[in-house]
């Protein structure tokens, strides 16, 4: 009976192995791929990548551009208005006005004192009423901005995508006891809570070696602590649908665990829906950091981060001299970079969009 | 007989940026008043796409439509403003669509939604096109109508949404009823109700019927004539029983011997068409059907088979046509 | 005597439908499946037959355990499979398998068709993991599929295709019994006969019994050694194959198989038939007595109002069941 078994079912497996060569010609796009091929042809996604991954590296390189020195204070009276590029080339000594910077910073501070000694850009893009390097101070803001994106990010991923998830394929009491804490924490006007924490955090500590550094990882804690609610939602309507679907029926029925459908089927459905979230949930990281900064709850100087470029432009605006460069400039780089990423996020929605897919 | 609809040389063609479809290549058809005409096809077959443009519902790009004409008894449908067309659409010719669970507005009552369809049409005040409607609904074998004016879609079942979408597609007395598929979605013993229901109303009303469907078991009941297409080609013409009983086409063949039913032999294998149903992007040169054909010769590659009458009000697009017709015994 | 390869025993799976609010309490519950049996002996295929809501679907995931079921009981073997646990399921996942109706659901479009039939063999450690891939393309051959395609991509491949690599995945485990949830239903007419055809080969040359629950008569009548028709939840007629569709007993079976259309004109146009009258009630709100007696067309014909106060049983003679009240009167 066995033997008439294993008879029946050998299906000569072994006969395949002449076949594996040939395999490769045959291997099939992967949706990932056939999205990435579909962002590529979109244009306006595109040009979006290309300025974010060159503004990324720009932003990763400042330390070794020849930028003047983004805190260095020299208190002329007056802004200076931008000089025209090809001008001036200044060449001043900015080692000295470093703040403390990490080690891979000083080292890349090092690596510019090789390349370019002392010479160093002018003020191309003006001063601000400190007598400090606008285009230096946005570079360096833009480190920031990025940092925040980057903490948010992480957060809202590991923290919301595994809560949604757990809640939506539990179902049943599990989740809506979950989703009522999503709410009620949800109803938190969240403005309260940074800034009650972060007074907390301020009182100065004695024991404490430096007050700032903990505050600012505060920061970008509450940061991505509040924008994990939104994936976390999103995540679970997702894993929800996708519960019901025949695919994850048909791998409880040939015996897979809980925990391989949620990481095997579940999860790499729902990094579509992922990735278009944080595209978008970026540029409102951003802004809510520009606007604590603004309201002198987010970083605090010398460190530079856009929202203090705000607070400086708007500390000199009077009706007599006008200083649009310190208005104009901060608000076209952060402009852009929002811009280019809802552009990509909105590319990257279309690309990933399965039912879009068979248009081709 | 005056005809009712007379469709010649209609294309449809989308152009999308990775190529263009050919959903439907130079087909042509007529149905007379009072006659149904079946149009059978597979998924892919252009048969959705062909009532849509006659209706003048095919998005406009990417679709590209052009006929030579298409008559609606006197009035060439291609020749029509939008606006012009708009008036005729719901009034003269009317549409029934496969699905009832989606085609019926979920956010307005029943009977808003039959009443607009007057309001549109033949301006009728608001509570003359409530009377038309319940008159319409009762027409259609729906119990009490007045208060079924005031349901929502999902307060009824698959069947009555089916009844509803044929009340609205009949209340402005069309010359001419497109329906897509309208028993598809629907149970079987549900089914043979609403196709009661159109026979019935079709005798009372003389409307002519463009029947599109894939299920032959559907046509060999409610069809005169028949027109099968494949890859957006009509390839076969016939009156419904010669085409049942001797098919001039091999894919007709093949779909005819594929078909299960409840005489026959059971049990044994069915016949089935070796391969897939081709891809309107890639089709090859010449008769579209040619790859997966028995009969298939090097001259059907080389150039789409011209249609030609084997017989009596029969036409085949097949080079062979007349070994079929003879092996069915019409001549 | 072994015992049948299934035996399902007054199956029932009712689900809680509604909740209690505050003011009101609007808990009902639906009769799904409201005491189904029968048997199904290895090699044979038995046909369960409905319309939509009678039930079937939901019979065929209580038997798999995708939903726990109500109560009743369901042997293989005279195992039963009821109530068992998750890790009390795994080697019996062996032996029974199925097949979904949708194929451009059922097949995780994230996953390789390698990664899809290499699975069932990683969960249960089956073949040394460099000869996985190797019985997969095995696999996709057996079902006639090029084997080379195994490092494809679901939505590369048609719906008869992707229906195939369904196949194949069920097959993987070696199951003794495939349950078949509407396999063909979606497919095109002749991709369905290439597909049926193809089940036929793959129970023969493996020795599978099958359920095959399905709606299109035709293709039940095909394939079917037996088959069950099922009402709401209930089964109201059982017989082998050729008895059922060359004389139907309960006015159910009989409305249906006048209801579906056949292919062939001369037939179709000359025939009788019985259509019902109203919808198919919801199965919240099922009728008294006997469910199908409102649509019914013999009503009439069975004294004392019997049908609207008392439910039928399944009455047994000659190796067939009917639930009518009528058919057992008759054959008393």
């Amino acid at each position: 009976m066995e033997a008439d078994k294993r008879a029946r079912w050998d299906l000569g497996g072994a006969q395949m192995e002449s076949l594996l060569t040939d395999i490769a010609r045959f291997k099939g796009e992967s949706l990932w791929q056939d999205a990435w091929r579909r962002l590529k042809a979109n244009r306006a996604s595109w040009w979006a990548l290309i300025f974010l991954a060159v503004f990324g590296s720009v932003a990763f390189l400042a330390p070794v551009l020849p930028l003047p020195c983004p805190a260095t204070i020299d208190l002329q009276l007056e802004p200076q208005p931008p000089i025209a590029p090809w001008t001036e080339f200044g060449n001043d000594n900015y080692r000295a006005d470093y703040w403390d910077l990490n080690a891979i910073d000083q080292g890349m501070v090092n690596l510019r004192e090789a390349i370019f000694g002392d010479w160093q850009l002018s003020n191309w893009l003006g001063t601000d009423a400190k007598g400090r390097d606008i285009l230096s101070r946005i570079i360096w803001g833009s480190r920031t901005s990025i940092l925040v994106a980057i903490a948010a990010t992480l957060c809202s991923l590991i923290i919301g995508v595994s809560y949604g998830a757990v809640s939506g394929f539990f179902g049943g009491w599990i989740d809506n006891l979950m989703m009522r804490i999503v709410d009620v924490l949800y109803s938190i006007p969240f403005i309260f809570v940074v800034i009650f924490l972060i007074t907390i955090l301020n009182t100065p500590d004695p024991n404490q070696e430096d007050g700032g550094v903990n505050r600012e990882i505060v920061f970008y804690v509450v940061i991505g602590a509040i924008y994990w609610l939104t994936m976390a939602r999103v995540v679970r309507g997702q894993v929800l649908s996708l519960r019901e679907t025949e695919f994850v029926e048909a791998a409880r029925v040939i015996g897979a665990s809980s925990a391989r459908i949620v990481f095997v089927h579940l999860v790499p459905n729902v990094l579509s829906i992922v990735i278009v979230y944080l595209t978008l949930t970026i540029p409102a990281v951003m802004l809510f950091e520009a606007f604590l900064s603004f309201l002198g709850l987010g970083i605090e100087p010398p460190k530079v981060s856009w929202g203090l470029l705000a607070v400086d432009g708007s500390e000199v605006i009077n009706p007599v001299r006008i200083y649009w460069w310190l208005i104009i400039f901060p608000a076209a780089a952060m402009g852009s970079t929002l811009l280019a990423l809802n552009v990509l996020g909105d590319g990257l929605r279309d690309a990933l969009d399965p039912k879009l897919r068979g248009k081709d | 007989m005056a005809t009712a609809l007379d469709v010649r040389e209609l294309s449809v063609r989308f152009d999308t940026q990775h190529g263009n479809v050919q959903a439907v290549d130079s087909i042509s058809f007529s149905i007379e008043e009072g006659e149904t005409l079946g149009l059978v096809g597979e998924s892919g077959s252009g048969k959705s796409v062909s009532s849509l443009a006659v209706m003048g519902l095919v998005p406009s790009p990417p679709g590209v439509v052009s006929a030579e004409a298409m008559l609606l008894g006197e009035r060439d449908l291609t020749q029509l403003t939008p606006e012009e067309l708009r008036r005729v659409r719901g009034k003269e010719v009317a549409m029934v669509f496969q699905d009832p669970m989606t085609s019926l507005n979920p956010l307005l009552t029943v009977g808003r939604q039959l009443t607009e369809v007057l309001e549109i049409h033949e301006g009728l005040s608001q509570s003359e096109a409530f009377k038309r409607a319940a008159v319409g609904l009762g027409d259609v074998g729906i119990p009490a109508p007045e208060e079924r004016l005031a349901a929502y879609p999902h307060e009824l079942s698959g069947g009555m949404r089916q009844r509803v979408m044929i009340a609205m597609a009949l209340l402005c007395n069309p010359k001419v009823l497109i329906a897509d598929e309208p028993t598809t979605a629907l149970d079987v013993t549900i089914q043979a109700q609403i196709l009661e229901l159109m026979r019935d109303l079709q005798e009372r009303h003389g409307t002519a019927i463009l029947l599109i469907t894939h299920d032959l078991g559907v046509v060999a009941g409610m069809s005169d004539r028949v027109n099968v297409m494949y890859a957006g080609r009509i390839v076969e013409t016939a009156a419904t029983t010669p085409l049942f009983d001797a098919p001039c086409h091999p894919y007709t063949e093949g779909l005819l011997g594929s078909v299960p039913d409840l005489t026959g032999v059971a049990g044994q294998d069915l016949y089935s068409i070796p391969g897939q149903p081709p891809d309107l992007a890639e089709l090859p040169p010449g008769c579209a059907f040619a790859p997966r054909c028995s009969r298939a010769r090097e001259e059907c590659s080389e150039a789409i088979p011209a249609t030609v009458s084997p017989a009596a009000h029969r036409l085949s697009a097949c080079l062979d046509a007349e070994l079929l017709a003879e092996k069915g015994g019409l001549k | 005597m072994s015992a049948p390869l299934l035996e399902v025993k007054d199956l029932k799976k009712h689900f809680p439908v509604g909740s209690r609010g505050l003011f009101s309490d609007n808990r009902r519950v639906l009769r799904a499946v409201d005491g189904v049996s029968f048997k199904l002996e290895r090699g044979q295929t038995l046909g369960l037959v409905g319309e939509s809501g009678c039930g079937k679907s939901t019979t065929a995931r209580a038997i798999i355990g995708l939903h726990p079921a109500t109560s009743g009981s369901v042997k293989l073997q005279g195992q039963e499979l009821t109530g068992l646990s998750r890790a009390e399921w795994l080697p019996l996942r062996r032996r029974v398998q199925m097949i979904f109706q949708d194929p451009y659901a059922s097949l995780d479009p994230r996953q390789t068709v390698s990664s899809i039939l290499t699975e069932p063999l990683t969960i249960h450690k089956l073949a040394k993991p460099k000869e996985r891939k190797l019985r997969a393309m095995a696999l996709l051959d057996a079902v006639g599929l090029n084997p080379r395609h195994i490092d494809r991509y679901p939505h590369e491949f048609s719906g008869g295709q992707r229906q195939r690599i369904g196949i194949a995945r069920a097959l993987a485990l070696e199951p003794e019994l495939l349950l078949l949830d509407e396999p063909v239903s979606a497919l095109d007419v002749s991709i369905q006969a290439q597909i049926v055809n193809l089940l036929g080969e793959l129970q023969e040359r493996f020795n599978l019994a099958y359920l095959f629950i399905a709606h299109d008569l035709a293709v039940v009548r095909h394939l079917c050694d037996e088959v069950c028709v099922m009402y709401l939840g209930r089964i109201v007629e059982q017989a082998p194959r050729d008895e059922l569709f060359e004389s139907p007993q309960h006015p159910y079976t009989k409305a249906l198989l006048s209801a579906v259309p056949h292919p062939n004109p001369h037939i179709e146009r000359t025939r009788e038939r019985i259509v019902l009258t109203g919808d198919v009630p919801s199965p919240l709100a099922p009728p008294t007595g006997c469910t199908f007696h409102p649509r019914c067309q013999h009503v009439t014909e069975v004294e004392d109002d019997r049908c609207a106060k008392e439910c039928p049983s399944l009455f047994y003679s000659d190796g067939r069941s009917s639930a009518c009240h009528l058919t057992a009167t008759d054959s008393a």
